[in-house]
Order: structure tokens, then C-alpha cells, then sequence
């Protein structure tokens, strides 16, 4: 979420808006150096945003659920089949 | 292994590498496919179909993209509108959701109820059992369009373009729902955790 009406120091309520884009890069340079200003004096949004890379770390631990037997085979009968066609 | 010498190989019938494919993708297009239908048997029928479509299709595999990408966009495609027909698909997500319950900064936009801390100890204490099933349940309650994105950017570990290009959304779009859905997962840990 860009914020260009942003003049002078970010708020915390408007820092936690901007984590996502802050962490994918796509902030300005200058939202960038407001945003990182503002950690640096909250403790409050340092740990927040701590959180959000700590969740995503979490979520990385996912694992999808293993491939049953039955239907790995059924998928190679499904390509025996898809050959003879 | 590369791309094209797998489409080579499934395209002269060797099954060794359509077994590979399987192996490595079948769970994680399950997984997808979860976001958008209702069942699970459902799920498996949408991945099913989408292997029947990727055999008929390799002659259309241009390598634009990389066949995983390829794969997983006819899946998302399938299963959206798998997911459509069952009249379980939400419109695109248009609300207007806060990171943070707005209740907790004051009127100057200043936390007024500040996090706890317990970013340090989140994987030590949700390396316990129970905690593990709740981040799946919290996935699973996200709505469909974060939920997409999340699985596959953060579960997945795809790449922002890589998720436009499977999902055949906008970068601005990917980055919005990818802000809302892992928002919403980080506020579940913080009602978990801050249980003590």
C-alpha cells in the first residue's frame, strides 16, 4: 500500500500497512528510509515486524501431505492410458 | 534434470519421467487445489484433470515459463473454475482489512496496546504439536485469493512473479493479498501465544 501523502514520520498504524511492501521492495527509497527510521525508534513496530518474518519462517514449515501410493499409481495408469490413445 | 528434456522424455512415453513429475508436484497441486474446491476428492479429481491437460498440452509448452509454473496455472485454472461451478468461489477480495485491529493504536495512529514479545520463542513453541495443526487451521481459514497466494509464496516458496503467473494476477494484487493473509496468520500466532 503506497502511501504518497506521507510528508513527515510514519505512525505505528500506517508502519504495519507497510511491512509486506517494505519486505517485497517496493517501496520508494524514501518510504524505505521513513519506514526504517520509524523501527528504529518503535519498539513496538520492531517487533511487529520481527513477527511477520518470524511468521513467514513459520509458514515455511508447512509441508503438503505425502503423495498416497494408490494415487501416485493411479496418476502412472493415467499416463499408460493418455500413451495408448 | 531440465525442462525440455522432461517434456522430451514424457513426449516418448518414458514413464520414469512422469513418475518424477508426479513425485514432485502431485502433493503441492493438491495443496493448491484445496484452496478452491470444497473436498478433498474434489481436489484430487481438479489435479487429476490437470495432469490429463498438461499431457494433452506439452506440445504447447513454449518454456516461457518453467514447467512447474506452467503446470500450476492450468491447475489454479481448473480449480477456480471447479470451485466457480460449486458456487464456493468469493469475489475478488475488495475489503478493506487492517493489519492490526485498529482498536489498538491511539487517535495519533500510535500502538496504544503494543505486541508482546515473542517473536524469539515462535518456533520453539510451535514446534509443539498442537500449535503446528493450528497454522494449518489458520491457512485454512483464510479467504480463497490469500490463501492462493500464501500457499504458494510463503508454503511453496515461489517467487512473487512466478505466483502472478500461476494465479494471472497483477504485482499489486499478489503483494495486497499477500499482505492481508499474512497479517491475519501473524495475528492467530499472536492469540495463541499470548496465552500463557
Amino acid at each position: 500500500m503506497r502511501l504518497p501523502t506521507l510528508r513527515r514520520d510514519i505512525v505505528c498504524r500506517q508502519a504495519v500497512e507497510l511491512v509486506t511492501d517494505y519486505l517485497e521492495g517496493a517501496l520508494s527509497r524514501r518510504d524505505t528510509r521513513r519506514f526504517e527510521a520509524h523501527l528504529q525508534a518503535c519498539d513496538g513496530c520492531e517487533e511487529y515486524v520481527r513477527q511477520v518474518k518470524m511468521t513467514i519462517r513459520v509458514l515455511g514449515y508447512v509441508e503438503p501431505d505425502d503423495l498416497a501410493p494408490e494415487t501416485r499409481q493411479g496418476l502412472i495408469e493415467l499416463y499408460r492410458q493418455f500413451l495408448e490413445a | 534434470m531440465s525442462d525440455d528434456d522432461l517434456v522430451r522424455r514424457l513426449r516418448s512415453g518414458d514413464e520414469s519421467a512422469f513418475a518424477e513429475l508426479v513425485d514432485a508436484y502431485q502433493s503441492s497441486m493438491l495443496r493448491l487445489a484445496q484452496t478452491f474446491v470444497s473436498s478433498r476428492a474434489l481436489a484430487e479429481e481438479v489435479t487429476q484433470d490437470t495432469w490429463l491437460a498438461v499431457l494433452k498440452g506439452l506440445d504447447r509448452f513454449e518454456g516461457r515459463s518453467s514447467l512447474k509454473t506452467w503446470i500450476f496455472r492450468i491447475l489454479a485454472n481448473r480449480a477456480r473454475s471447479t470451485g466457480a461451478r460449486e458456487q464456493r468461489t468469493s469475489p475478488v477480495d475488495v475489503s478493506n482489512e487492517a493489519a492490526v485491529d485498529r482498536r489498538r493504536f491511539d487517535d495519533g495512529g500510535v500502538w496504544s496496546d503494543p505486541p508482546a514479545h515473542w517473536s524469539d520463542e515462535i518456533v520453539e513453541r510451535l514446534s509443539s504439536g498442537p500449535l503446528v495443526a493450528k497454522v494449518r487451521a489458520a491457512i485454512g481459514e483464510l479467504p480463497e485469493g490469500q490463501r492462493a497466494v500464501v500457499t504458494l509464496r510463503d508454503l511453496e516458496g515461489l517467487s512473487s512473479k512466478e505466483v502472478c503467473d500461476v494465479l494471472e494476477i497483477s504485482e499489486a494484487n499478489q503483494r495486497v493479498l499477500l499482505h492481508r493473509g499474512r497479517s491475519r496468520i501473524r495475528a492467530r500466532f499472536e492469540d495463541e501465544l499470548a496465552k500463557r
